[in-house]
């Protein structure tokens, strides 16, 4: 409930001061019209085109969801935040909070990404579905964690992509072929182990995370 | 009333940046019902050992154990029974200062208890702009904000660092008379270098000492 109060004073801050939502509708608009103007008519293989999307989707990521700690960090609120919550409700609301932000980027992309891009055929949605919510809970707990620790650096901007590169790259690597098989529209049972290595690394992170962020969170 | 008793204990506290001793063994305590003072000149190290006390720095070496009633408080909860003032503390500028309150106390877990709120409110003389945003606020109103903040959950340990920074006359003696009378029962700090916040205070750590 604490992290749920928390969440919703970042969701109101948000709705005032536009810090994320303004940069990652930005992010998509400018990504996808590169992408558009750089193909031009030319006919793109269907699997260069999910791929091409789980890269709109990371650097999207990149542009906008770093902001839940560096936006505290830059406004000097952080010392109110540790003097109201203990660091896993305020890691908690973090979380909740990128959640939702990255949910709604990835919906706003696939569904323009699938406007836009007539290669881009989903054939098996359940497989694609199922992929899609663990990878995005991979990228919000990644994101989270990787924010906190950049919020103390001097150079966030380019730490934060510098980071999550290689910490993302096994997820974008297992989603890029899941999209591949729900492209290809492979069974649901021929892909459980990708589905499950998604699984894992979303575990891993979360525990990896809450260990982790006491010793981010306190000078 | 009943009145708690809270302790805490400074042990062989020292911190240093890097190779810059900042203070070295400092043996203290402080108890309830007592305005304390923690005293140095600029840059001596008051707000390094604030930030310590309550538990947002670590401590190069030494430890500090807060007390409730004899009962330790794990660093987890130490926010709780906290209430702290300080020029760095930053509140959030996009909200009102009642809006402030609420989001903080729902945080913190509390009930919102709107007679309360308007009571420090009303204390100090902030009721009538509680809807206006912090941002269009002024630095005095900014810091009569941050005490209405640190006051509202009813902490048990207040740490005031420079309390009447941005503060005009009226103010100072408001804050004065606050502590002299509504918080005699709790255990106070006020870090200062201001002679007249130090009149407050009965007994006094001075920075000056722990620097060998």
């Amino acid at each position: 409930m604490k992290s749920y109060s928390l969440f919703q004073k970042d969701w109101q801050s948000e709705l005032r001061t536009r810090y994320a939502i303004n940069a990652l509708a930005m992010f998509i608009l400018v990504t996808l019209s590169v992408i558009m103007f750089s193909i031009g008519d030319e006919k793109t293989s269907a699997h260069l085109s999910g791929g091409l999307l789980w890269v709109v989707i990371f650097f999207s990521a990149m542009s906008g969801l770093s902001r839940a700690f560096v936006s505290e960090e830059e406004r000097g609120t952080t010392l109110t935040l540790q003097l109201i919550a203990k660091p896993a409700t305020i890691f908690n609301g973090k979380l909740i909070f990128n959640l939702l932000l990255v949910f709604l980027m990835n919906i706003v992309i696939t569904f323009l990404y699938s406007i836009l891009f007539d290669s881009f055929v989903i054939k098996n949605y359940e497989l694609f579905f199922l992929a899609f919510v663990l990878g995005n809970v991979g990228i919000a707990v990644s994101s989270t964690i990787i924010a906190a620790i950049i919020s103390k650096a001097s150079s966030k901007g380019t730490l934060y992509p510098v980071l999550s590169f290689p910490i993302l790259l096994p997820l974008i690597l297992t989603l890029l072929e899941i999209t591949k098989f729900s492209m290809d529209g492979k069974l649901l049972s021929k892909s459980y182990v990708e589905l499950a290595v998604l699984f894992c690394y979303d575990v891993i992170m979360l525990t990896a995370s809450y260990m982790l962020f006491d010793f981010i969170w306190k000078d | 009333m009943m009145i708690n008793n809270y302790k805490i204990k400074l042990e062989n506290v020292t911190k240093t940046f890097g190779r810059r001793l900042i203070f070295r063994n400092i043996n203290f305590e402080f108890h309830s019902g007592k305005v304390y003072g923690l005293a140095g000149r600029n840059g001596s190290g008051k707000s390094t050992l604030a930030k310590i006390i309550i538990g947002v720095a670590a401590t190069t070496s030494g430890k500090i154990v807060h007390t409730l009633n004899e009962k330790i408080i794990i660093e987890e909860k130490l926010h709780e029974q906290i209430g702290f003032v300080s020029p760095y503390l930053v509140l959030y500028d996009e909200f009102s200062a009642y809006e402030n309150l609420v989001h903080t106390l729902k945080i913190r877990g509390k009930l919102i208890d709107e007679e309360k709120i308007n009571y420090w409110l009303n204390e100090f003389n902030l009721f009538d702009r509680r809807n206006d945003l912090l941002k269009g606020y002024s630095s005095g109103m900014k810091q009569r904000m941050k005490f209405i903040f640190a006051l509202v959950h009813e902490p048990e340990f207040l740490l005031f660092d420079e309390p009447t920074s941005n503060l005009d006359n009226t103010g100072k003696e408001k804050v004065y008379q606050i502590i002299d009378e509504q918080l005699k029962n709790k255990c106070v700090i006020i870090a200062s270098n201001e002679d007249n916040d130090l009149a407050l205070c009965r007994e006094t750590l001075k920075i000056e000492e722990f620097k060998n």
